[in-house]
């Protein structure tokens, strides 16, 4: 019987599989069992009421899809009470993702969902489909800390900061996200993408622009994750391309503490139970006792073998 | 799997029973699937897990509208036309084959006992929509009068499935040039003057839901629409399927898969 709990900061979840945002709504629960999860995760709620991106918001690519939907959010008061007391229903610690265009809108957003069934704040600081040219904070380090620094200030649940892909130093970004006082990140959201439609020379998009998600990206996050694990002491949730129990395990192994599974489930109600079960196998087939073992276990010495590889590679060259 | 308790919706394995070209745009496929996929109501949808067509992958699930259900003989029916890598995909499926059927899901249409007679208006692909309605219908002691409209006569479907279950079929085509609004607008006119529409029911065409929806407003009669939309997840989650809605004087947007399929008739913005 694997061990399946993990701890993030603070908060021990029963198994390190959950939703990511976006992805999840109550009505999973017609297809799926929410309370065998280790958290839920809700879509972004913004203070502003939004009606989203304009449609196409969805498309298909080769391993994925691509979505501008553009965080249609009906505002706090309905959140709290409607959102909020479907959610509470179900077991799984709740975590509320918020988004703001200014850091004084997240801290102000963080102190109005800080409220008894809320577990913990998952700062949406990397949404590609709200700001003008998919910008979002965390494609820099100063902007990170900022928003951070207003938010740790704002709120005494845990704070998790959900960081971008599209950013060439995202180790920069991460260490930024720790030193403002966040206690996980999330790595990461979408990569900011397009598709040409050849028939009638059209976005696919009607945002033009939007997020790729789905098994074409994981190779991409999963190294994130690796280079944020090793760049701070935070616990890391992978997210990008999670489909199956090897891919969490994959996650897990480069240095995830836990992992969300998103457009996986858009496929696949029962995706992330069969994540849970599956990595349960995975340790348990190993004689791994404890699924958070698998955290960060990556070996990175040079094998014997590779050695030997050289050297008959060497033994080809031509001789002097 | 942790918990044993049924739930309303379930992806499966359903095998392929029968496969076959009903017209020449048509394709009708019937499938062995027992509960819940069984139990669907007319207007509710199944999101397929098609197979990928040579040279193709479909990464989403499809969409489509049931064409038949009967929990008795654990069978689930489609009907659809070939339009892109999805269908392609399901035109390769042979007897015996599997396919990953996800439903059902969303709001069907709604049949009030206190109705005596309804009338059915669907053109195209909407046919095939509106065919489970005319067992239900009988069986809840509702006479149906089935307006069907195609471009040609042959493109009708669903005609001897609503004759089969005692409706009467009115079929307008545009190669006969009776059905444009107009001449539709004098059929529904004519039925609602002789008592058969207690309400309509209607999908397929944006023109033939604003005749309904002007009918329905002079003379108080009561409508359901079926709506179409290109969907990811079918479950309320991605928000990708959302259309206009009239609701208290304003436009506010609805998710097809999660508040539809089927809508109140005079809130849908044709």
């Amino acid at each position: 019987m694997t061990e399946m709990s993990v701890r993030i900061g603070d908060l021990v979840l029963a198994n390190p599989v959950m939703p990511a945002s976006g992805t999840f709504a109550e009505g999973l629960a017609l297809a799926a069992d929410l309370d065998a999860l280790g958290a839920l995760v809700t879509k972004t709620i913004t203070r502003e009421l939004r009606a989203g991106n304009p449609l196409p918001r969805v498309a298909e690519t080769p391993g994925g899809m691509l979505n501008a939907i553009g965080i249609p959010s009906k505002g706090v008061p309905y959140f709290l009470e409607h959102t909020l007391p479907a959610l509470r229903a179900f077991a799984p610690p709740l975590v509320v993702s918020i988004s703001a265009p200014t850091a004084e809108g997240f801290a102000a957003l963080a102190a109005e969902v800080s409220v008894p069934g809320v577990a913990a704040i998952e700062a949406n600081i990397s949404c590609p489909n709200i700001e003008e040219d998919g910008r979002a904070f965390a494609m820099r380090a100063e902007s990170t800390e900022a928003v951070i620094r207003r938010l740790r200030a704002a709120t005494a649940l845990p704070l998790w900061a959900k960081l971008t892909p599209n950013t060439g130093d995202v180790p920069e970004v991460a260490r930024a996200a720790e030193a403002a006082g966040a206690d996980a990140l999330v790595v990461a959201n979408t990569i900011l993408a397009m598709s040409v439609d050849l028939a009638t020379f059209r976005p696919r998009l009607g945002n033009v622009m939007g997020g790729l998600s789905g098994p074409a990206i994981k190779p991409i996050v999963l190294r994130q994750v690796y280079q944020c694990a090793r760049a701070v002491r935070l616990p890391v949730i992978g997210c990008g391309g999670i489909a199956t129990a090897e891919d969490a395990a994959e996650y897990m192994v480069a240095g995830a503490t836990a992992v969300q599974v998103g457009t996986a489930t858009f496929l696949h109600p029962g995706a992330m139970e069969a994540v849970i079960e599956g990595l349960a196998r995975f340790c348990a087939g190993r004689g791994i006792a404890r699924v958070a073992d698998l955290t960060g276990a990556i070996r990175r010495e040079e094998a014997d073998e590779a050695e030997i590889e050289w050297a008959e590679v060497a033994s080809l060259e031509p001789g002097p | 799997m942790a918990d044993p308790s049924p739930r309303p919706v379930a992806a499966l394995r359903a095998e392929v029973l029968s496969h076959a070209p009903l017209n020449a745009e048509y394709r009708h496929l019937v499938l062995r699937a027992g509960a819940p996929a069984s139990g669907a109501r007319p207007g509710q949808f199944f999101q397929l897990l098609c197979p990928a067509p040579p040279g193709e992958a479909p990464f989403l699930r499809r969409p489509m509208s049931l064409y038949g259900a009967d929990p008795a003989g654990d069978t689930v029916e489609f009907l659809y036309k070939v339009t892109g890598a999805g269908t392609r995909g399901l035109a390769t499926l042979a007897a015996g084959e599997a396919l990953d059927i996800l439903g059902p899901l969303g709001h069907g249409f709604s049949l009030d006992p206190a109705w005596r007679s309804v009338v059915a208006v669907g053109r195209g692909a909407g046919l095939a929509t509106l065919a489970p309605i005319a067992r239900a219908a009988r069986a809840a002691g509702i006479g149906v009068t089935a307006v069907l409209s195609a471009r040609r006569p042959e493109l009708v479907v669903s005609e001897d499935l609503f004759r089969a279950e005692g409706a009467r079929v009115i079929t307008v085509t545009d190669q006969e040039g009776t059905s444009g609004p107009a001449h539709v607008e004098r059929l529904l006119r004519g039925l609602v003057a002789e008592g058969a529409a207690d309400a309509f029911l209607t999908c397929g065409s944006a023109r033939l839901l604003r005749v309904q929806q002007r009918l329905g407003r002079e003379f108080g009669i009561p409508g359901q629409v079926a709506l179409e939309q290109q969907m990811a997840c079918g479950l309320g989650m991605c928000f990708c399927c959302v259309r206009d809605f009239n609701e208290d004087g304003g436009i506010v947007h609805k998710r097809v898969c999660w508040d539809g399929p089927v809508f109140d008739m005079r809130e849908a913005v044709a």
